[in-house]
């Protein structure tokens, strides 16, 4: 069990997403004998050096064919094991797409599939490497349980969960070295549970993954400008906790929803397909990444290109408020 | 079961086949289904471990066909080995039916996998396999393949870690009946070296005629050199056993009729008058 204290969500953010995810998932070995860790000769980009030093029959390297990857996954799924298999986002959730819709989709094995450096965390690789639509494809294949963890100490929830889930998921990271905590003590994780990490009167903002950070930043600042803003940790895409989410739309003004992801098919279009049939409902503006292939940068650099930090997510915020022509005076 | 009883067993299924063809009164894989016959009767009447009262035993040996489209070579072995009911039979391609074009997971009815995406069934084979050795268990995984379907790359992906993994449990057949859906494989994707090719990725290779039964019967009692996955390439005739199918592609994917029902009874030596 690791412990979520500020000591550790220090360590684990200096050592970033992938690092700690292989550190929860060797931790998770101990407890779990049917646990199997799969990659297509990613094992030490996925942070799962350890694992295969400590626990070597249960790592297997499928060699580069994520499409095989799956597949295997889901006969050892088929047998009794708790697969974790993993690759970069696109590899995982487009080019293996199909094994991923027939093995964890179809046939409901019980495999999570994890994308690392989901987003455009992968930076100056480029777009070949990130993970910009795969939201939208695993979202929309059923039986799938899709999460996006907001911080390292939530990957580390995520995975104790996942661990002792069962059933398929795709499970996203988001985020690298240096990843900016929202969480330094233990809290209540359950899948398809949200958690409102703030409540305001004024709008809701609902996020996922590294945007959640972002978008408690944004709400620090909005506050400034006297906009009150509820910020909600939306983890599990899918299923979508709709409970929470009227919750947070109670008496709101605006809903806007922030994600490291194509604003197509990803959260926002989530939230929005809940939305849409409603007769009572808010604006909702969705913040995310643009409908295209992007010039890559270092990833800070591109996250401020693109709007998705604190700051000018907030500049977002206040311009749509005074579109809608309900600028909020303290 | 000895030559002779499962020779029969393939001759009840090829019955099988025809009669549920004509009954479901819809389009079905009718040449790729025929040419696997011989092969199923032999795996179901004589070399796979099951237990037909208790579909989901442990320790039966796993059958998973990749050529998905290949149900009618599969669902009447599943009848003639007791696993499925005539009833259950029945229901072939009827709205709602369990028993549909391509075969859909559920153990009770002894269906390992849910399979119509072509190159996916060796992948799961090697996972099985894998946890067969894991747990020290005995049983065998079977993958069925058809030669059109090694046109996927994904078979090769599977081909190479299966080699790599020396997995002696895993024994792929390749139905080699030298067409596909849109003709003859030499001309799309020439396969005709198909052993050489499993050979070169580290299985133990053995070719032969897939109607000839007790050549089919030796190939799988054959003990193969250890340490290597399996592979017997079994050359097939599509539409094996209907004399006006046999090898016309016309018959990939088609519907009986009242007359060519009649004259595909009459190819199994039933009389043309036989009840419909």
């Amino acid at each position: 069990m690791m412990e979520i204290n500020k000591r550790n969500a220090r360590q684990w953010s200096r050592l970033g997403s992938r690092g700690v995810f292989g550190l929860a998932l060797t931790d998770a070995a101990a407890d779990h004998a049917d646990l199997m860790a799969l990659s297509a000769d990613l094992g030490n980009s996925s942070g799962l050096g350890r694992f295969q030093a400590m626990y070597p029959d249960q790592f297997l390297n499928t060699g580069i064919a994520e499409q095989n990857m799956i597949g295997v996954a889901g006969g050892l799924a088929k047998e009794g094991y708790n697969v974790f298999a993993t690759s970069f986002a696109p590899f995982i959730a487009m080019r293996a797409s199909e094994q991923v819709r027939m093995n964890l989709g179809y046939m409901e094995l019980n495999v999570k599939a994890v994308a690392i450096g989901s987003g455009i965390v992968m930076g100056l690789l480029g777009n070949s490497h990130y993970g910009i639509e795969d939201v939208s494809v695993m979202r929309s294949i059923p039986n799938l349980t899709v999460v996006s963890p907001a911080d390292c100490a939530e990957i580390v929830k995520t995975v104790e969960a996942a661990a002792r889930f069962k059933g398929p998921m795709y499970i996203r990271l988001t985020g690298g070295p240096d990843n900016p905590s929202v969480y330094t003590e233990d809290y209540d994780f359950e899948f398809g549970k949200a958690i409102t990490l703030r409540e305001g009167r004024d709008i809701a903002i609902i996020a996922c993954g590294t945007m959640v950070y972002q978008s408690l930043e944004a709400a620090k600042e909005l506050a400034a400008q006297g906009i009150d803003a509820t910020v909600v940790n939306m983890h599990t895409l899918k299923p979508l906790d709709t409970a929470t989410l009227d919750k947070a739309l109670e008496g709101t003004r605006a809903v806007i929803t922030v994600e490291e992801h194509s604003t197509i098919g990803g959260l926002g279009s989530a939230v929005s397909e809940y939305l849409a049939p409603k007769r009572e409902r808010p604006p909702h503006l969705s913040i995310g990444l643009p409908d295209k292939f992007v010039k890559a940068g270092q990833y800070q650099h591109m996250l401020d290109e693109l709007g998705l930090l604190g700051p000018n997510i907030a500049q977002s915020i206040g311009s749509f408020m005074h579109s809608l022509d309900m600028p909020i005076s303290a | 079961m000895n030559i002779s009883e499962i020779e029969n067993m393939a001759s009840f299924m090829r019955r099988k086949i025809i009669d549920i063809s004509y009954e479901c009164g819809v389009t079905a894989h009718l040449g790729g289904g025929l040419s696997m016959v011989d092969i199923m009767a032999v795996l179901y009447g004589h070399i796979l471990r099951f237990d037909k009262k208790d579909p989901r035993w442990e320790d039966r040996d796993r059958f998973i066909l990749s050529k998905g489209h290949g149900v009618l070579g599969y669902y009447p072995a599943l009848l003639a080995a007791g696993i499925i009911s005539e009833e259950v039979f029945k229901t072939f391609k009827a709205n709602g039916s369990d028993l549909i074009a391509h075969p859909v997971m559920n153990l009770d009815l002894g269906i390992e996998s849910s399979n119509g995406s072509l190159g996916q069934g060796l992948s799961m084979g090697i996972g099985i396999a894998l946890a067969a050795r894991r747990k020290t268990r005995m049983f065998k995984t079977y993958i069925y393949l058809g030669d059109g379907e090694c046109n996927e790359g994904s078979v090769w992906e599977a081909a190479m870690l299966a080699g790599q993994l020396k997995l002696s449990s895993l024994t792929a057949i390749i139905d080699h009946n030298g067409l596909q859906s849109d003709g003859e494989s030499n001309q799309i994707i020439d396969n005709s070296n198909i052993a050489e090719r499993f050979a070169s990725f580290g299985w133990d290779v053995v070719s032969i005629d897939g109607h000839n039964v007790p050549e089919i019967v030796a190939a799988f009692d054959q003990r193969f050199q250890t340490g290597k996955p399996k592979a017997i390439i079994a050359r097939t005739v599509k539409g094996k056993g209907i004399s006006f199918m046999e090898n016309d592609n016309a018959w990939h994917h088609n519907r009986l009729t009242r007359k060519t029902y009649d004259e595909a009874l009459e190819c199994l030596g039933v009389p043309a008058t036989a009840e419909g």
